[in-house]
């Protein structure tokens, strides 16, 4: 049965035991759980993190003169210098803590959009979008008289890399704000010519990592980003805690999103002045136990090795794109060459919403809807997919366990 | 295998799923809503032709997973010779046997809806039963949209 012949270069059993929640049952079975890219599960190394900072060592950061808030603080900072690791940052104080992506996005957003951007300039997004990735930009577009240019995805699932190119050509765009994988179609979008191409033309472009970061290594500088953003809780972190990277020069050149405490650099009634990147983006106390918690995902993801992640998701996904290509009446949803571990479909006679239920019902947990991409449904002619996503943690016998379910379901429609 | 989803895919329901009887747009009708759940993306739209003081005929056109499609195909079923006090009625038990399982009343509109009461078991599902009826309220009181709650 199975059909990828790759050698597995880590040691699935070994991992699986780090998460406690998968060996729970659900509904009588052993949980199927292939909704990571909603959300993926928590190792030990996550939990135990976050519990020990609040048994140990909790207080404030940044304030305190004492110990507990002196540990605490190390703690919190260690992951900005963790995750400045992790995306090749050249500069710590580049990394912005967020609530999650969509915090990130619109931080961008507002500080960026509205401090730096001028009316009549525009900013190119793409039809793969995420919602958090789209009203954002349609509320500068409204707000700030931002001109809004959507690029344009082809038939297989990919982006219009031509059409991205005329939406370029009269030199307006200051931004390009792309995915950098799709959440429902899989794709990656190809980063490095996308920013070439964006600064080819003055532009400057943001990624949403949310996906991508999850099943490959990110090097900013590489890719040449001006802007990167993800979330922590999809990457095995804890929700509450997301980051935006940023170029150090436009960190500075760009007004705070958020006024109050732990931004500022000193305050009288006539006026307050800004701490220094990043504080100034960091206002109030921010999540501190969840950014402890990043860190330890992080540092799980590294120990088990972006080379062995990306490979044994690779596999996964041929085999997942393999088994329900040769189920009569799935239709997988988009034939991107470069694919991460999503895959879209839909089956003949039966609403997304069924299949899930009925999926549900076998112990797989898959997600059902519109996926927070409206347009992209639209532009796909459908009203919503089943979505099958997965991690570090999922074997081919579960996908397995969904193509035999799905042969059920489709019974059960018949 | 799906022995335990027989209580929430009634034939009637797969039946009227597959094949609706009143999907489609009424060709006069003199009252309209449409409905939504952003969460999934349902959409309803009813339409309502009365005749007389009462309900002369109930259509839709609906995108939606087979509870929702069954529940406004039942719906429209019903509702047609009804008053709209009896419409508000019936709804308002409908939402209490789509929520609970049971509703009060043994008249024949709501034994015909008993079928989705199934639901109850699967609280994501339950608004795919009732935003239909959202729908229809909406379009009875003049309201031309319906949230799911
Ligand atoms: C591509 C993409 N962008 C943005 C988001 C938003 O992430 P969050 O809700 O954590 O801000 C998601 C996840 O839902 C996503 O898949």
């Amino acid at each position: 049965m199975n059909v990828t012949t790759r050698p597995a270069l880590l040691d699935i059993e070994a991992i699986r035991a780090e998460f406690p929640i998968l060996q729970q049952q659900v509904r009588g079975r052993t949980l199927v759980f292939l909704d990571s890219a909603a959300s993926a599960q928590k190792p030990r190394a996550v939990i135990g993190a976050m519990v020990q900072a609040m048994e140990t060592q909790y207080a404030n950061v940044h304030r305190g003169l004492h110990w507990m808030s002196e540990r605490t603080t190390e703690a919190y900072e260690g992951t900005r210098d963790a995750v400045a690791r992790l995306l090749n940052a050249p500069d710590r104080h580049e990394i912005v803590f967020t609530r999650n992506s969509t915090e990130a996005i619109n931080l961008v957003a507002h500080s960026y959009g509205r401090g730096v951007l001028r009316p009549g300039q525009a900013v190119v997004i793409s039809e793969m979008e995420h919602h958090s990735n789209l009203v954002p930009w349609q509320m500068l577009r409204d707000a700030h008289g931002i001109e809004l240019r959507v690029a344009p995805v082809t038939d297989a699932g990919e982006l219009d890399m031509a059409a991205l190119e005329a939406l370029l050509a009269d030199g307006k765009v200051g931004l390009v704000a792309i995915t950098h994988m799709s959440n429902v179609l899989g794709s990656y979008t190809p980063a490095e010519r996308i920013a070439a191409l964006a600064h080819a033309h003055g532009a400057r472009v943001l990624f949403d990592g949310s996906q991508a970061i999850v099943h490959r290594r990110v090097d900013v500088q590489a890719l040449d980003a001006d802007f990167y953003a993800f979330t922590g809780h999809k990457l095995y972190g804890p929700t509450g805690i997301g980051v935006l990277w940023a170029r150090r020069e436009l960190l500075e050149a760009m007004p705070p999103f958020m006024g109050g405490g732990d931004m500022i650099s000193s305050v009288t009634w006539e006026r307050s002045t800004w701490a220094e990147v990043p504080h100034k983006f960091e206002a109030g106390t921010p999540a501190i136990i969840e950014a402890i918690g990043l860190g330890a995902a992080i540092g799980f993801v590294e120990s088990v090795g972006y080379e062995a992640i990306a490979a044994h998701e690779a596999a996964l996904t041929e085999h997942a794109l393999a088994r329900l290509s040769a189920i009569a009446g799935v239709h997988v949803l988009g034939r991107a060459q470069d694919r991460g571990g999503v895959v879209s479909f839909t089956l003949d006679r039966a609403h997304a919403h069924d299949v899930a239920t009925l999926l549900d019902r076998q112990g797989i947990a898959v997600r059902a809807g519109h996926h927070c991409a409206e347009p992209l449904m639209r532009r796909l002619g459908v009203d919503s997919t089943a979505r099958a996503s997965f991690g570090i943690y999922t074997t081919q016998a579960e996908i397995d366990a969904l193509a035999e379910s799905l042969l059920r379901v489709r019974e059960f429609f018949a | 295998m799906f022995d335990d989803l027989r209580d929430l895919y009634q034939e009637v329901i797969l039946d009227h799923g597959r094949r609706p009887r009143h999907g489609a747009r009424l060709a006069a009708f003199d009252a309209s809503a449409k409905g939504d759940n952003p969460m999934c993306g349902d959409r309803v739209q009813v339409f309502v032709r009365h005749d007389g003081g009462r309900i002369g005929e109930v259509g839709f056109e609906a995108r939606g997973c087979a509870i929702s499609i069954a529940s406004a195909d039942l719906m429209a079923e019903v509702a047609a010779g009804c008053s709209d006090a009896e419409i508000h009625d019936l709804a308002q038990r409908f939402r209490e046997l789509a929520r609970s399982g049971a509703a009060a009343g043994d008249d024949a509109a709501i034994e015909r809806l008993r079928p989705l009461a199934g639901v109850h078991e699967f609280p994501s599902r339950v608004k795919c039963a009732t935003l239909p009826w959202h729908a229809l309220l909406a379009a009875l009181d003049g309201k031309g949209e319906a949230s799911s709650e």
